[in-house]
C-alpha cells in the first residue's frame, strides 16, 4: 500500500533501484530538456501500487503533481512500480497528440520492456525518456519561459503591489497624496520591470495601481490591510510541476 | 446612491443563499458530463475499426462481431446531449447502453486473444492500445463527473441553498451508482502484455 509520495525531484525512486549517479544523470537530463522545450517529464518507481491498479494511481499522481505547464498541460509520468512489474506512461492533455495511447504502448512495449526484462533498470527508463523527448521535440510548444513559469510571475506581481503600496502610504504621510501616490507609483513600475523582469504593460499597470490607490482614494477610505500570506513560491532546490493536467491518456504495459 | 445599495444587497443576498454557488457547480457538473460523453463517443468511433480488423482474422466469429456492431448501433441511436444529465430515465438507458457496449467490447478483445495472428497485428495492437487508454480515460471521466455531481447535489440538499435551488428549480442530479459502477466498468481484459510479448522486440 503506497500512497501518492511528495514531489521533490524529477525523478523519485522510492525502491533504491537506481544509484545516486543514475538518479542524478536522469535528473540532470530532464532539467536540461525542460529549460529547453518547456515540456516536464517526471519519473516516479514505487515498490508496488497494491491494492490500486496502476492507472488508478497513476491518474492520481498525476492530479496531485501536476506536471506540465499550465494551460499548455504538457507534462509526463513515467510511473514504475517494481513488484508488481507494472509500469504506466501518464500522459497530459497537450501531448495527447504527439503521445497518443497506441505511440505510449509502443514506447513501453518496444524500448522500455525488452530492457527490463534484462534487469536494467535505468537504460529502460532511460530510453524510454530520450524517445518520449523525442517525440515531444516534434510537437510545437510554447517556448519555455525565464523564470520558471507563471506561478513566479503572479506571486511577484502581488508582491510588488502590496510592497508598493506600503510605500505608498508611508511617503504620503510625509509628502502628501498626490506626490507620494506618484512617487510610490512610478517606484513600482520600475522596480517591476527591472528587477523582476514583469512585461511593461504588467510594471505600468502595477504602477498605475499603485498611484490611484494612494494618490486617488477618497479620503476616509483607509481600509486597507495587506492581507499578509500569498505563498511565495520560487522555492530553491525543490522542483514542482507548473499545472498541467491529464485526463487519463497513455498507457500501461508489464514486462 | 439608493440604487448602488439595492445592487449590492441583492449580491450578498445572492450569493448568500448560494445561488452562484450553484450556477457554478451547474457548470461544473456539464463540464465533467461533456467529457464523459466525449469519451464514450471515441470508444464508439474505435468500434467499426476493431471489428474490421478483426473480421480480417476471425470472420467466422460471426456472434460476437454482430453483439457488438448491435451494441455498437444502440449506443449510437441514443441521443448523447449534455441535458441528459437533468432526465434521470435516459440517463439510465445511457448507461445501460454503455455498458452494454463495454462487456461487447471485453467479449470481442478475449476472442481475439485465440489468434495469434490478429494479436500480432500492428493496426490490432494500436487499436487495442486505444481503446484501452480510452476505457481508462473514460473511469476518470467517469470519475469526475461523480465527483462534481456530490459536490452539487450537496449544494442543492444543504441548508440554506436547498430554498434557493427549489425557487429556481436546481433538482438533484443523477449520477454513476454502484450497482451500475458493477455493471459498466469491468474493465476489459486486454492485458496482452504478460504472455510473451508478441512481435514486440
Amino acid at each position: 500500500m503506497v500512497g501518492v509520495p511528495e514531489l521533490s525531484r524529477r525523478v523519485t525512486d522510492l525502491t533504491g533501484t537506481l544509484n545516486a549517479e543514475q538518479v542524478n544523470s536522469l535528473e540532470n537530463k530532464l532539467a536540461a530538456f525542460e529549460a529547453q522545450k518547456g515540456s516536464q517529464i517526471a519519473v516516479l518507481i514505487v515498490p508496488t501500487t497494491q491494492p490500486k491498479d496502476i492507472a488508478e494511481f497513476g491518474i492520481e499522481v498525476a492530479d496531485l503533481w501536476q506536471i506540465g505547464r499550465k494551460g499548455v498541460d504538457d507534462g509526463v509520468i513515467l510511473i514504475v512500480a517494481k513488484d508488481d512489474r507494472k509500469m504506466r506512461l501518464e500522459v497530459g492533455y497537450g501531448l495527447e497528440g504527439v503521445i497518443p495511447d497506441a505511440v505510449a504502448k509502443r514506447v513501453i512495449a518496444e524500448t522500455i520492456t525488452p530492457r527490463f526484462q534484462q534487469d536494467d533498470f535505468a537504460g529502460g527508463i532511460d530510453a524510454g525518456v530520450t524517445q518520449l523527448m523525442k517525440l515531444i521535440e516534434g510537437e510545437p510548444l510554447p517556448a519555455p519561459s525565464e523564470n520558471s513559469g507563471e506561478n513566479l510571475g503572479e506571486g511577484s506581481f502581488m508582491f510588488i503591489l502590496v510592497g508598493g503600496l506600503i510605500a505608498g502610504f508611508a511617503l504620503s504621510v510625509m509628502m502628501g497624496r498626490v506626490m507620494g501616490g506618484m512617487l510610490a507609483g512610478l517606484g513600482t513600475g520600475l522596480v517591476a520591470a527591472l528587477v523582476l523582469g514583469l512585461a511593461f504593460s504588467a510594471a505600468l499597470f502595477v504602477g498605475l495601481m499603485v498611484f490611484f490607490i494612494v494618490g486617488v482614494r477618497s479620503t476616509g477610505g483607509r481600509g486597507w490591510s495587506s492581507g499578509g500570506g500569498f505563498g511565495g513560491s520560487s522555492g530553491g532546490g525543490s522542483w514542482g510541476g507548473g499545472g498541467g493536467r491529464f485526463g487519463g491518456g497513455g498507457a500501461s504495459g508489464s514486462w | 446612491m439608493f440604487k448602488r445599495l439595492i445592487v449590492l444587497c441583492m449580491m450578498t443576498f445572492l450569493s448568500g443563499c448560494g445561488y452562484n454557488t450553484l450556477q457554478s457547480g451547474d457548470e461544473n457538473v456539464k463540464a465533467a458530463w461533456a467529457e464523459v460523453l466525449n469519451q464514450y463517443q471515441r470508444r464508439a468511433d474505435l468500434v467499426p475499426n476493431l471489428v474490421n480488423v478483426v473480421k480480417g482474422y476471425a470472420a467466422h466469429e460471426k456472434d460476437v462481431l454482430t453483439e457488438v456492431t448491435e451494441a455498437r448501433a444502440k449506443v449510437g441511436s441514443i441521443q448523447a446531449t449534455p441535458e441528459l444529465v437533468d432526465d434521470e430515465q435516459a440517463f439510465q438507458k445511457f448507461i445501460a447502453a454503455q455498458g452494454q457496449m463495454t462487456s461487447a467490447i471485453s467479449r470481442l478483445l478475449a476472442v481475439a486473444e485465440n489468434y495469434p495472428q490478429l494479436k500480432a497485428d500492428g493496426l490490432f495492437r494500436d487499436l487495442q492500445a486505444q481503446l484501452e487508454g480510452t476505457e481508462n480515460r473514460i473511469t476518470v471521466a467517469r470519475n469526475r463527473f461523480i465527483a462534481a455531481v456530490k459536490e452539487y447535489n450537496v449544494t442543492v440538499r444543504s441548508f440554506p441553498t436547498n430554498l434557493t435551488a427549489m425557487m429556481f428549480g436546481h433538482k438533484a442530479k443523477p449520477s454513476f451508482t454502484v450497482e451500475n459502477e458493477q455493471a459498466i466498468s469491468k474493465p476489459p481484459t486486454v492485458d496482452f502484455g504478460v504472455p510473451a510479448p508478441v512481435g514486440g522486440q
